[in-house]
């Protein structure tokens, strides 16, 4: 079947299949204030014998994306990204608006759920919650997420793909975060004051995509009120913290399988050494051990015995 | 090739302009940016339409004056308000500086002159987007760019720089900087056939971009030395030149 094709109960399979790639990845969150933008991955290795897989993509100098799902897919969309980026600085002599790359990306994800010789790109439902919709602007009112303060009010279940991106990335309205999903929607948190009084589209304070990724959310939608006016390092700790939550009872966050990018209004994209990701990981609250497990399954690609249907990451 | 006239032969792009505007005279001055040119479009030698406003407006920082055909500065200017109807769309509350401008016309300027089909004008593009420091930018036909503190095109690069160079201050008001745009167009306007005594200013202050009314300035031809008929009369002649 494919992705034109609705089911007999008015929904896009193809899509929604999609999404499930992205939660078998491990989760990446990104963080706001005014002043800057985080974005945090918890990285996974193929093998011993492998590298940590990166997660984390710098697309500019002012410009990076975190992505769940499909590695490959990812980039795809960050080689455009970039391109895109590098003809912006030649003919304007400037850096790329983000908001405006990622309506192209958009653009570009929402070509393949109209046409039935292409896949659509994978990437996630904001939450990935499980909520089937049909497709259209239905608002899922039952994923915790959607539920969440702060967040975003609704969730457009079609917006089922296969790799879900983070895009944060600073312009002269301020640091900014983005979701784009492969059904072509995306969401935005807005910067300035005068454009969040703007109604257009939805804004984030924080968001996590990716397996697992409901647990950091659940950090995030509890603290997100302190995050405006945070400093890079708060933001930082606030961002590992919530990722600390993700991981299960056997692992925890180190220095080789966790990254963190920075980019800061007027500053340029920075990676934190690891030294200074050690700092942050020993100043992290020890997990209790009486801490209930995440509401969702560990992915089947967690263990080592069953390999994912496709390598996501 | 005469103005005016066209080839019998196979393709030719433009090889010389043919209406045309002389000297725009940009400079920078305390609190932004001021760019000053006349309204005259020459057909050749003949002072051929007397009102033509060769300074505009784009998007809403910036300014661009121009010297040369009037016709591929039109162009322009449509490809310049097609960029700020983008911003305009993308409802996002961003909008681009003289900067990202000033840029994509000297990318366009080098563009058409590779495919050997050159917009044929000098550029001046200035502007200062709020807080940011003034920019001024001369491009010409052959994308050649620079930023300056001061420029001049057509007549101007050899009647108004001299006066610029030795007249300019970064600190000059308002007041002195229209004083001294004002003086190298009418220096223009004497020795250069193609000049005129009607001028415009736009002023860039980083929130607002003005363009006056055309404005006479003041010219006297009564000097001695102008009036006296000699010049036919002596071999060695001490004319005004």
């Amino acid at each position: 079947m494919d992705c034109i094709t609705w089911s007999p109960a008015g929904r896009i399979l193809q899509v929604e299949y999609a999404m499930e790639a992205v939660k078998q990845g491990t989760p990446v969150l990104g963080l706001r204030s005014k002043a800057c933008v985080v974005l945090v991955s918890f990285k996974r290795a193929q093998s011993e014998l492998a590298q940590h897989q990166q997660k984390i993509f710098k697309i500019d100098d002012h410009m990076a994306i975190g992505i769940s799902g499909l590695t490959a897919d990812a980039r795809v969309l960050a080689d455009y990204m970039r391109n895109e980026c590098l003809n912006h600085r030649y003919v304007y002599d400037a850096a790329m608006n983000v908001g405006r790359l990622v309506a192209q990306v958009a653009d570009k994800s929402q070509q393949k759920t109209q046409n039935s010789s292409k896949r659509p790109y994978g990437a996630p439902c904001p939450h990935g919650s499980k909520h089937t919709l049909p497709r259209g602007l239905a608002v899922c009112a039952g994923c915790a997420g959607c539920r969440g303060v702060g967040f975003l009010s609704v969730c457009w279940q079609e917006s089922a793909g296969k790799v879900g991106l983070l895009v944060a990335g600073c312009d002269e309205k301020g640091p900014h975060l983005y979701e784009t999903c492969p059904s072509g929607n995306y969401f935005e948190s807005l910067g300035s004051a005068e454009l969040q009084r703007s109604n257009l589209r939805r804004r984030y304070y924080a968001m996590a995509i990716g397996g697992r990724s409901t647990s950091a959310k659940t950090y995030l939608e509890k603290h997100f009120a302190d995050f405006e006016t945070a400093d890079v390092d708060a933001l930082v700790k606030h961002g590992l913290e919530a990722m600390n939550k993700t991981t299960s009872s056997d692992q925890s966050l180190t220095t080789k399988n966790t990254a963190v990018a920075v980019m800061e209004t007027g500053g340029k994209y920075r990676e934190l050494s690891s030294d200074e990701l050690q700092k942050v990981i020993d100043s992290l609250e020890k997990k209790a051990e009486d801490e209930p497990m995440p509401d969702e399954p560990t992915p089947a690609a967690e263990s080592a015995e069953s390999a994912a249907p496709m390598d996501t990451t | 090739m005469a103005p005016g006239q066209y080839s019998m032969d196979a393709k030719q792009h433009t090889m010389s302009p043919v209406v045309t505007g002389a000297t725009v005279i940009g400079m920078k001055y305390k609190d932004g940016v001021i760019l000053a040119a006349d309204t005259l479009a020459s057909y050749g030698n003949e002072a051929r339409y007397k009102d033509v406003c060769r300074l505009k407006k784009i998007g809403e920082y910036t300014l661009l004056g121009a010297g040369g055909e009037i016709s591929d500065f039109q162009y322009l200017s449509n490809l310049l308000d097609e960029l700020a109807d983008e911003d305009w769309l993308h409802e996002d509350g961003c909008s681009m500086g003289p900067k990202e401008y000033s840029s994509y016309i000297g990318r366009v300027m080098y563009n058409r002159r590779s495919k050997f089909n050159p917009l044929y004008n000098q550029f001046v593009v200035v502007g200062k987007k709020q807080d940011q420091a003034p920019h001024l930018m001369y491009v010409d036909h052959q994308g050649t760019a620079f930023e300056e503190d001061f420029v001049a095109t057509g007549f101007g690069m050899h009647l108004g720089i001299p006066l610029l160079r030795n007249n300019w201050r970064p600190d000059m008001s308002l007041d002195e900087a229209k004083a001294l745009v004002t003086k190298c167009l009418e220096v223009c306007f004497y020795r250069d056939c193609k000049a005129y005594c009607k001028i415009q200013i736009g002023v860039c202050t980083g929130t607002t971009v003005e363009i006056s009314p055309p404005t006479t300035i003041n010219h006297f031809w009564g000097h001695g030395a102008w009036t006296e008929r000699r010049l036919e009369e002596t071999s060695d002649s001490t004319g005004t030149w």
